[in-house]
């Protein structure tokens, strides 16, 4: 039998696969869970949007685009970042239409990072980054983030992190665990750490439209640190578009242009039907950003008031769509109260160890469903609470 | 403060107490916006919507057409009180077009409605003609989708 072990990568193969598909296997197999683990959208993309690939498949258009995005997809992206972030970009340099924030965020780092250089990443943080970084060449250099920083990244860590070989810093805010955002007092205390410095910044800011405490501020709105950021963003969270894998990089034309031949050469070009239905969203979607951005905080608000009144200590987060509650204070590991409670309640929630050792002590609840489906799950969470005490 | 009236058009089951955590309010301050749109007849009542066809209720619904001669003075009112009184009636409507009113008639049978229409609607004094369309099936109302129990199809996926 051929000894595949001497035959794959290495790289891949030291790669961990990940933690939770042996809880998620479990949660498969209860009919009768209530799950709030879900890291997508509950609303289905808008009609209007779906109409619009519907309509791009009527008229025939089937063909590959250009390799960074049909021109006009490009030139709304361009529009959009300046209309609600006031970001400029121009469309036919610095802007790439990739598969999702996902291949996005793979582009920036495969263009980046080299063998040696260091990543800092801060964590919590969504699971991709660090295999991604590891392939790449890189090493990340994890800083552990503080609740009672209210999982932002300080400017003291930040520097406490920094040596010679580090190369990038990744921003993953809004944040996806922690529900962490990061306003613009604290972005201007990172880039001032970073100023006069060669370390380049991927910002994702996939989440960035699902911001409650005010207008998203991305880091490359701050001076000087425009030519050193890469943003990855994207259609899925804002428009409730996961499927179509649609996202995009904004980044100076230099990085951009070295990108694009990685996109070029392994993915050719995003789904033409995804970029038309994006063409449609940049420009008639601000509308129902807003109604689904007020549908979550509502449900924001209220998941955190009765997780609080149930005993569980819970930072308020003021992005994307998951509450993040410390479960530290009972004597189980997260992985053994949400085993616990998946068992004994039926109540799914994540375990902060499914984002990395750093998510010990703390759960991440998704509140992606309607309020009837979170007040079954709670209801169900009080019981298992109760039993606690 | 119209956000309460949206969520409660989508949801006649919210308390006062989910709406206030909801929308960063007081409990009181909703009960309060809630009572003053009650009293000022903003909401004019609480109802569920049920799909009689999943039941064993003998049921049939009717949509029908009317045209009618407005009276002087009166214009359509008199004649969509005289129809709305009738309790068989769930709903009465003036509308632009072909003809004027649209009401909406629920009986146990198709016998029922045909003997309504016939008896008491169209020998009324300004009724010129009636139009009746018996409802096969009902697809979507107030915004909600029949028939259709939903399914999360969204995988596990972090």
């Amino acid at each position: 039998m051929t000894d595949y072990s001497r035959l794959l990568s290495p790289k891949v193969q030291a790669l961990k696969p990940s933690g939770i598909r042996k809880f998620f296997d479990l949660l498969d197999e209860m009919k009768d869970a209530v799950s709030l683990t879900v890291g997508q959208p509950d609303f289905v993309t808008p009609w209007h949007i779906r109409e619009a690939a519907i309509e791009s498949l009527e008229r025939g258009k089937t063909y590959y685009t250009s390799n960074s995005g049909l021109a006009e997809l490009r030139s709304e992206i361009s529009k959009y970042q300046k209309r609600r972030f006031g970001l400029e970009y121009d469309p036919q340099s610095e802007v790439i239409v990739t598969i999702g924030g996902s291949e996005a965020i793979d582009l920036a780092l495969r263009t980046i990072v080299c063998p040696g250089d260091e990543v800092i990443l801060p964590v919590p943080a969504f699971v991709c980054y660090e295999p991604l970084i590891k392939l790449a060449g890189g090493t990340p250099v994890l800083i552990k983030t503080k609740e009672e920083n209210k999982f932002k990244l300080t400017p003291q860590e930040l520097r406490a992190a920094i040596s010679p070989k580090t190369k990038l810093l990744i921003l993953p805010y809004p944040n996806n665990p922690t529900g962490a955002v990061m306003d613009a007092d604290d972005v201007a205390a990172i880039a001032d750490v970073l100023r006069g410095t060669d370390i380049l910044i991927l910002s994702d800011e996939i989440y960035a439209e699902l911001t409650y405490s005010g207008k998203h501020v991305s880091i490359a709105s701050m001076p000087g640190m425009r030519e050193r950021t890469v943003i990855a963003a994207g259609f899925s969270k804002a428009y409730a578009m996961t499927g179509w894998r649609l996202g995009y990089t904004l980044a100076p034309a230099e990085i951009t242009s070295q990108m694009v031949k990685i996109h070029q050469f392994a993915i050719m070009c995003a789904p033409t039907q995804s970029q038309y239905a994006a063409i449609e969203a940049l420009r008639a979607g601000d509308e129902d950003i807003e109604m689904m951005k007020a549908e979550y905080d509502r449900r924001r608000r209220y998941i955190v008031d009765r997780l609080r009144k149930l005993g569980l200590p819970c930072f308020e987060p003021e992005g994307a769509f998951y509450v993040f509650p410390n479960i530290g204070g009972f004597g189980m590991t997260s992985d053994e109260f949400c085993e616990k409670l998946l068992y004994e309640e039926r109540v799914a929630i994540v375990p902060g160890t499914a984002f990395g050792e750093c998510g010990e002590g703390f759960a991440r609840i998704s509140y992606a469903y309607s309020v009837k489906h979170i007040d079954i799950a709670l209801e169900r969470i009080g019981k298992f609470m109760e039993r606690l005490k | 403060m119209d956000t309460i009236l949206k969520l409660l058009e989508e949801n006649g089951q919210l308390t006062a107490e989910q709406i206030a955590v909801m929308l960063g309010k007081t409990e009181e301050e909703v009960k309060a916006a809630i009572k003053q749109y009650e009293d000022t007849g903003v909401i004019i009542g609480y109802t569920t919507l049920i799909d009689w066809d999943k039941t064993d209720r003998e049921y049939v619904s009717a949509i029908i057409e009317l045209k009618v001669t407005p009276q002087r003075d009166k214009g359509f009112d008199r004649i969509a009180e005289k129809i709305y009184n009738y309790p068989e009636v769930t709903s009465v409507s003036l509308v632009s077009g072909g003809f004027d009113l649209l009401v909406t008639i629920e009986g146990k049978t198709l016998k029922d409605v045909a003997y309504f229409v016939a008896n008491k609607l169209a020998p009324m004094e300004d009724v010129i003609s009636t139009a009746t369309h018996f409802v096969l099936k009902k697809y979507k109302d107030k915004g909600i989708v029949y028939g259709a129990p939903e399914v999360d199809e969204r995988g596990n996926i972090l």
